[in-house]
């Protein structure tokens, strides 16, 4: 019963639903909304969105610094957990996953407002209130918040499958412990270091909700804009001809993160 | 070392979990402002159930998710199944075309589907086209890889010689297939199955680009909701969501451990 064919309604399928949605996108980035021809003014309409671009990946590779900087080490503890603990703590990181993400931005505005939590709080206490909504740190943050746990799951993966022989054989050759971790834990982490930028990276440089709540204006982040114009100004040909450099641009950065690995890892991305 | 470590991972997990909290204690807040906590009362829970829209919601949110999971899991598993046979390039053409909903940015999926829609909506001339299929085809869609990434490496382990025995006894090949191969990889089915069902009943990026306004789910709902000033009833519901969520990923939780002590309980009696 396991044979080839088996496969094929999932392949007609994601034919259908998958690779052509992608070439129906290219057919109306380079036509005309009103005639249907062949047109570059869409692509040539994007110049105008550069700084948005260029802001759209600038705030998303502070993010993904920030969360690789404080996911690892949480990785590491978790995967140096006795396994019954190690469970739990891996459950706890997955449940706000499964939570909706709008409500949790929704929360941090709350905390965050200028007559929040945080401020309410700053201002009983007779100090000043501090502006700490609208602005781009409160982007960096509410990404950081709502993307963390998909950098510590793929991290933890890897260390915890980690042979502990390799450490002990490390320091029993002299290595110290901060030897052993660059010469030894490091280097073997790649793999989930690789996987965890990309898995934080690509919903972060697409993200058009957060910004939209925590940033300094509704435009913030190219997804708010490819949004805006899909969704809200009905030009679905401007907003595909987006779609689209944002798809390549994924596409180039995923391509050079998965350089660093030479393992396919097929099934090392998700897993419960 | 290690204790500078554990005192960092509870601030993160405090990072973590801080804003569901404050969602959880404004549920019981008497006072309508997030902010400030006026006293304790269940009255958000009375008005949740007594929301019809609210709970029609969440039944087309149920709904989707039952039957796209469902959908997904059979079309993968079997799916599943012939990648494993498969060989050399068409191998690994199928498994870049599974990656693709994954590595794809979820507006790039939307709006992709959603041309995609309105392009067939124009040929046949409808103009609503967007709603309960729409939304099911897409939810399909996305759950695919997730199941067949779960499914995939439990076929891997399985030991091939068990489905020959099974032959050997007078089993048909369709008849070991449902007697032994289901059984062996059953643990990546279930967990291929739960994945896909949190993810759609979760989703909301994809969900807003395909649906139209006489198909509404929860999550499509929040977003238009939190344009006006938002309901403290949806805390409550979140409130209620994290409960369900932390019980069944605690039984699931449970089940593996068990699954895992067995498995060593069998090896040291081998």
């Amino acid at each position: 019963m396991k044979n080839k064919w088996l496969s094929g309604p999932y392949i007609a399928w994601m034919l259908l639903f998958t690779i052509i949605p992608l070439g129906v996108v290219v057919y109306f980035a380079f036509t005309d909304s009103a005639t249907g021809s062949f047109t570059l003014h869409n692509i040539s309409e994007i110049a105008d969105f550069l700084p948005t671009f260029l802001r759209s990946i600038w705030l998303s590779i502070a993010a993904t610094v920030i969360c690789l900087i404080i996911g690892y080490p949480v990785a590491y503890y978790i995967a140096h957990c006795e396994p019954r603990k190690q469970r739990m703590l891996q459950m706890l990181i997955m449940l706000p996953m499964c939570m909706s993400f709008l409500l949790r931005t929704l929360a941090w505005v709350a905390l965050l407002e200028d007559t929040g939590i945080i401020n309410s709080a700053l201002s009983a206490l007779g100090l000043k209130t501090l502006p700490l909504i609208r602005n781009n740190g409160a982007v960096i943050l509410g990404m950081v918040y709502n993307y963390l746990p998909y950098m510590i799951l793929p991290l933890y993966t890897v260390i915890m499958k980690i042979d502990p022989r390799l450490i002990e054989a490390a320091q029993d050759l002299g290595c110290n412990r901060k030897q052993v971790f660059s010469k030894v834990t490091l280097p073997l982490s790649v793999p989930g270091i690789v996987s965890g930028i990309t898995m934080v990276f690509v919903p972060a440089v697409s993200t058009f909700y957060i910004s939209q709540k925590l940033g300094p204006s509704d435009t913030v982040m190219i997804g708010d804009v490819i949004e805006y114009q899909s969704k809200k100004a009905n030009n679905m040909n401007v907003g595909a001809a987006m779609s689209l450099v944002l798809m390549i641009l994924i596409f180039i950065c995923v391509g050079i993160m998965n350089r660093f690995t030479n393992e396919s890892d097929e099934e090392s991305m998700v897993t419960l | 070392m290690k204790k500078t470590n554990r005192i960092f991972t509870i601030i993160i997990f405090i990072f973590l979990y801080i804003p569901m909290i404050i969602l959880a204690v404004a549920s019981f807040n008497k006072g309508t402002d997030i902010a400030v906590f006026k006293g304790f009362t269940f009255r958000q829970y009375e008005n949740l159930f007594k929301d019809r829209t609210l709970l029609t919601l969440l039944r087309n949110s149920l709904i989707i998710a039952v039957l796209s999971s469902l959908i997904a899991t059979v079309l993968g598993t079997a799916a599943a199944l012939g990648i494993y046979k498969m060989r050399g390039r068409m191998r690994s053409a199928v498994m870049a075309v599974t990656n693709i909903p994954m590595t794809n940015p979820e507006i790039v999926t939307g709006i992709s589907m959603a041309l995609l829609f309105a392009f067939i909506g124009s040929m046949l001339r409808m103009n609503a086209i967007l709603g309960f299929w729409t939304l099911l085809i897409a939810h399909v869609t996305f759950n695919l890889p997730y199941v067949i990434l779960n499914v995939m490496p439990k076929i891997a382990q399985m030991d091939e010689n068990l489905v020959d025995a099974a032959m050997d006894l007078g089993c048909s090949p369709i008849q070991a297939f449902f007697k032994v191969t289901i059984h062996e990889i059953m643990p990546g089915i279930i967990s291929g199955a739960l994945m896909a069902f949190t993810m759609s009943l979760d989703d909301f990026v994809i969900s807003y680009f395909v649906t139209g306004s006489n198909f509404v789910t929860l999550p499509v709902e929040i977003y238009n909701y939190t344009k006006k000033p938002i309901q403290p009833k949806i805390y409550a519901l979140f409130t209620l969501m994290f409960i369900v969520i932390l019980i069944m990923m605690s039984i699931s939780n449970i089940l593996q451990g068990r699954d895992k002590n067995k498995k060593l309980l069998r090896r040291t009696n081998r």
